[in-house]
C-alpha cells in the first residue's frame, strides 16, 4: 500500500494538453468512479485546475498504480495517447507525493508562487472525492494534513502576500502610467486564477470594461459575468487588443502569444496611446523585445515579484521557511502512514504464522495418538517458541525499519514473502465487522 | 538701490528652496502614505520659496515705481521677471493640482535664470524711452508669460522622460515614487503648450504692432528675432496639430516640447 501522485502542471505540460485532460465540476464523479474501478486503487482523489491536472491515490501495489493511473489519464481524451502524454506526466510516491502534496497545497508549486486559490481548488476536489465516497482512511488523512500545512504556511510566513501584492503591484504600476484607471479597459488573455485576482484588483480601482480571451470560451463567458466584462473568442484577441490600454496575458502557451511585429501596429493604430503589458505567464507569452518600443511598457511575472520585494534575500528567507515547515509536517504524516501499515502487518504476519502452527499440530495429532497433558504442553511451548524465535528478528525489523526511508519496501517485501494479502484483508474484513 | 537688497535676498531665499526642493526628491521618508504627511523639507522648501517670492514681488514693485514704467527694457529685467512668473506658475499648479513635485524643477529653473541676471552684462541697455509704450509693455508681459508656459511644458517633458526610463528600465526607486504618472505628465504638456501658443501669438501680434508704431512697419526689415519667433510659432502650431491629429502624444510629445523650450530659450536669450 502507497501513496502515489501522477499529474501535469503548467511547467510539464502545454496548455493544449492540460486543457483536455481537466476534469470539470460536473464531470467529476464520473472521473473519480472510472479511476477507482480498478481494484489497485483503494483510494483516489482528482484535483484539476487551470494549470495543473493530478491523481492523487492510495493504491495496493505503486508501479501498477502508476500504470493505472497513466491509462486514466490516456483514456480521458480520445485525441490523447499515453505516448503523447507520458513525457509531461510526473510522477510521485509515498514520502515525495506527500511533500508534493503539501507543496501544492502551500501554493509553492504554483505558477505564482503564494497565490491564494490553489487551496480553495483542492479543498473542492477533496469534497467531490469525499462526496463520491472515493477517499478513505489515508487519503482523508493526508488532505486534512495538507490543508492545515497550507494555513500554517500561509500564517508563519509571507509567501501568500506576495501573490495578492503582485496584482497590487500591476495596479500601481497601471497607475503610474495612466494616472486615474477610471475608463481605462483591460484585456484578459487566459483566464486563469491568477488573471482572475489581477481584474479583480484592477476593476476594484476603477477598471470598467473588461475583455476575456480564453481557449475555453465557457471558461471566458464564465469569468466575464463575474466581471460584467466582454467574452472574447480567443483568436480574436489580436483585434480587440488596440481597445485595451492594459493588457494581462496568463495564457501559458509555449510560445510567444504576442509579437513585436503586432505591438508596432497596435502602437500605430492607437496613435501612440501607451500600453501596458502584463505578462505572467510561464513560460512567457509576451515577446520581451516590444518593452523597447516608444510608449509600450512590459512586466512580466519576474518583474513585478521585484517590484513588489526588491530584497531577494528575504523572499528566498520565507521559501526556506514554507519548505521547512512542510518537510516538519512531512515527517509526522509519515509516522503516521508507517505505523498505519506496519501494525496490520505485524499482527498478520503473527496471525499467519500461528495459523501455520494450529494446522500443523492438528495435523501431528492424529500421527501421535493420545498424549499426556504434559507432553501436549511441551509440544504446544515448542513450537510457539521456535515460531517466536523466527518471527523475532523480521519483527524487529518491521517496527524499526518502517519509520527508515525504505520502509515502504521492507513492507511490500515482509507481504510478499509471507504472502500475507489474503491476511490482511481478513483482518480488515474482522475489523469492518466489529 | 532698495531693490538690489530684496533682489539679493530673492537670491538667497530661492536657493535654499532649490536645495530643499532637490533634497525633498531623494528624501524617503515620508514615501509610506506619500502625499499625505508632509516632511519637514518639503515644508521648509514652500516656505522659502513664499519668501523668495515676495521679496521677488517687492524689488519688481521698486523698480517699477522708481522708474515708472513696465521693468522688462533689458534681458536682465525680462529673466528677472521670467523667474518670478515660473514661481508664480508653480504656486499656482502647486495649489489648483497639488503638483508639489513640480517644484524641484521649476524653482532650480527659476533660481539659475536669476543668477544669470546677475552674470549678464551689467550695462544699462535700456531703449530709447520714446520707445517704450504700451505696446512694448504688451508684447514683453505675453512673450514672457508664453514662454513660462513652454518652460512648464518642458519640464513635464523632461520629467516624462525620466518617468519613462524608470518604467521601462524597472527601476521603481524613491524618486520614481515621487514624480506623477507618465498620464498626468502628458496634460500638462498639452495644458502648457495650448495655454503658451495664444500668449505666442498675441506676443507676436502686439510685438508688431509695436514696431508698427516705432518703426512705421509691422514687419522689421532684417529682423532675425521676428523671422525666429515666427519659425517657433509654427513649430508650435505642428505640435497642437500633430497632437491632435496625427497622435503626437505621450514620449513624442515630450521629445518635442524639449526641442521647443531650446529653440525658445535661443531667441529669448540672444534676441531680447
Amino acid at each position: 500500500m502507497n501513496i502515489v501522485i501522477v499529474g501535469l502542471n503548467h511547467r510539464t505540460a502545454s496548455v493544449e494538453i492540460r486543457e483536455r485532460l481537466a476534469v470539470s465540476d460536473g464531470h467529476m464523479g464520473d472521473a473519480l468512479y472510472r479511476l477507482t474501478a480498478d481494484p489497485v486503487i483503494e483510494e483516489g482523489l482528482i484535483l484539476s485546475t487551470c494549470n495543473r491536472v493530478e491523481v492523487c491515490a492510495v493504491v495496493k501495489e505503486t508501479h501498477r498504480g502508476f500504470e493505472v493511473i497513466k491509462n486514466f489519464f490516456a483514456a480521458s481524451d480520445d485525441s490523447l495517447s499515453l505516448e503523447n502524454i507520458a513525457p509531461s506526466l510526473y510522477i510521485y510516491s509515498s514520502s515525495k507525493a506527500v511533500e508534493h502534496l503539501f507543496r501544492v497545497a502551500s501554493s509553492l508549486d504554483s505558477m505564482i508562487v503564494g497565490e491564494p486559490q490553489i487551496l480553495g481548488q483542492l479543498k473542492d476536489a477533496f469534497d467531490h472525492a469525499m462526496l463520491h465516497k472515493t477517499t478513505g482512511i489515508i487519503l482523508n488523512k493526508a488532505f486534512k494534513k495538507a490543508i492545515s500545512v497550507a494555513k500554517r504556511v500561509r500564517t508563519d510566513t509571507r509567501i501568500a502576500e506576495s501573490a495578492v501584492s503582485i496584482s497590487f503591484a500591476a495596479v500601481e504600476l497601471a497607475k503610474k502610467i495612466f494616472g486615474q484607471l477610471t475608463g481605462k479597459s483591460v484585456m484578459l488573455i487566459g483566464a486563469g486564477e491568477m488573471a482572475e485576482l489581477a481584474a479583480r484588483h484592477f476593476v476594484g480601482n476603477g477598471v470598467e470594461a473588461i475583455t476575456i480571451a480564453n481557449r475555453s470560451y465557457e471558461r471566458a463567458v464564465e469569468l466575464a459575468k463575474t466581471f460584467n466584462g466582454a467574452p472574447l473568442k480567443f483568436e480574436d484577441f489580436e483585434q480587440e487588443m488596440v481597445k485595451s490600454d492594459i493588457v494581462l496575458c496568463s495564457a501559458g502557451a509555449p510560445y510567444f502569444l504576442i509579437r513585436r511585429d503586432t505591438v508596432e501596429k497596435i502602437i500605430q493604430l492607437r496613435k501612440n496611446r501607451p500600453v501596458f503589458f502584463i505578462d505572467i505567464s510561464v513560460p512567457r507569452n509576451i515577446d520581451p523585445e516590444i518593452n523597447a518600443l516608444d510608449n509600450v511598457f512590459l512586466y512580466d511575472i519576474d518583474d513585478l515579484q521585484h517590484s513588489v520585494q526588491t530584497n531577494l534575500a528575504s523572499r528566498k528567507k520565507e521559501a526556506l521557511k514554507a519548505e521547512e515547515i512542510i518537510s516538519e509536517e512531512i515527517a509526522s504524516f509519515a509516522r503516521w502512514f508507517k505505523s498505519l501499515d506496519a501494525v496490520p502487518m505485524i499482527v498478520a504476519l503473527r496471525d499467519r504464522a500461528e495459523m501455520i502452527r494450529q494446522a500443523e499440530l492438528e495435523k501431528m495429532q492424529n500421527k501421535l495418538g493420545d498424549l499426556t497433558q504434559t507432553q501436549r504442553e511441551a509440544l504446544d511451548g515448542l513450537t510457539a517458541s521456535i515460531v517466536k524465535k523466527i518471527l523475532h528478528n523480521p519483527l524487529t525489523v518491521l517496527k524499526k525499519e518502517v519509520h527508515s526511508t525504505n520502509g515502504n519496501m521492507i513492507l511490500e517485501t515482509t507481504r510478499k514473502l509471507f504472502d500475507l494479502e489474503e491476511m490482511l484483508s481478513r483482518d480488515k474484513a474482522k475489523k469492518k465487522e466489529q | 538701490m532698495h531693490n538690489l537688497l530684496f533682489f539679493k535676498a530673492t537670491l538667497l531665499f530661492y536657493f535654499l528652496g532649490t536645495a530643499l526642493f532637490l533634497l525633498n526628491l531623494w528624501d524617503n521618508r515620508s514615501e509610506r502614505g506619500s502625499g499625505e504627511k508632509v516632511s519637514w523639507p518639503q515644508r521648509f522648501a514652500i516656505f522659502a520659496t513664499i519668501a523668495g517670492f515676495v521679496s521677488h514681488t517687492i524689488a519688481l514693485g521698486i523698480r517699477l515705481r522708481e522708474d515708472a514704467y513696465v521693468p522688462l527694457a533689458n534681458l536682465q529685467e525680462a529673466v528677472s521677471f521670467f523667474s518670478w512668473a515660473m514661481v508664480a506658475a508653480f504656486f499656482w499648479v502647486e495649489i489648483r493640482y497639488h503638483l508639489y513635485i513640480l517644484g524641484s524643477f521649476i524653482l532650480p529653473l527659476a533660481f539659475l535664470s536669476l543668477i544669470s541676471v546677475s552674470a549678464l552684462p551689467n550695462e544699462v541697455t535700456e531703449l530709447n524711452s520714446t520707445l517704450i509704450n504700451a505696446w512694448f509693455g504688451i508684447h514683453t508681459i505675453l512673450s514672457v508669460l508664453g514662454i513660462v508656459a513652454f518652460t512648464i511644458a518642458f519640464v513635464a517633458g523632461i520629467i516624462y522622460l525620466i518617468q519613462d526610463r524608470f518604467l521601462k528600465s524597472k527601476q521603481l526607486n524613491t524618486l520614481y515614487s515621487r514624480l506623477p504618472s507618465l498620464d498626468m505628465l502628458d496634460q500638462w504638456n498639452k495644458q502648457a503648450i495650448l495655454f503658451g501658443f495664444p500668449l505666442l501669438t498675441l506676443g507676436i501680434i502686439s510685438g508688431a504692432l509695436w514696431s508698427q508704431y516705432t518703426q512705421g512697419t509691422l514687419w522689421g526689415q532684417n529682423d532675425s528675432k521676428q523671422a525666429l519667433s515666427l519659425g517657433i510659432w509654427f513649430f508650435y502650431l505642428l505640435v497642437l496639430h500633430g497632437r491632435i491629429n496625427v497622435g503626437w502624444r505621450a514620449k513624442k510629445a515630450a521629445r518635442l516640447a524639449i526641442i521647443g523650450f531650446v529653440g525658445v530659450i535661443f531667441i529669448f536669450v540672444t534676441l531680447a
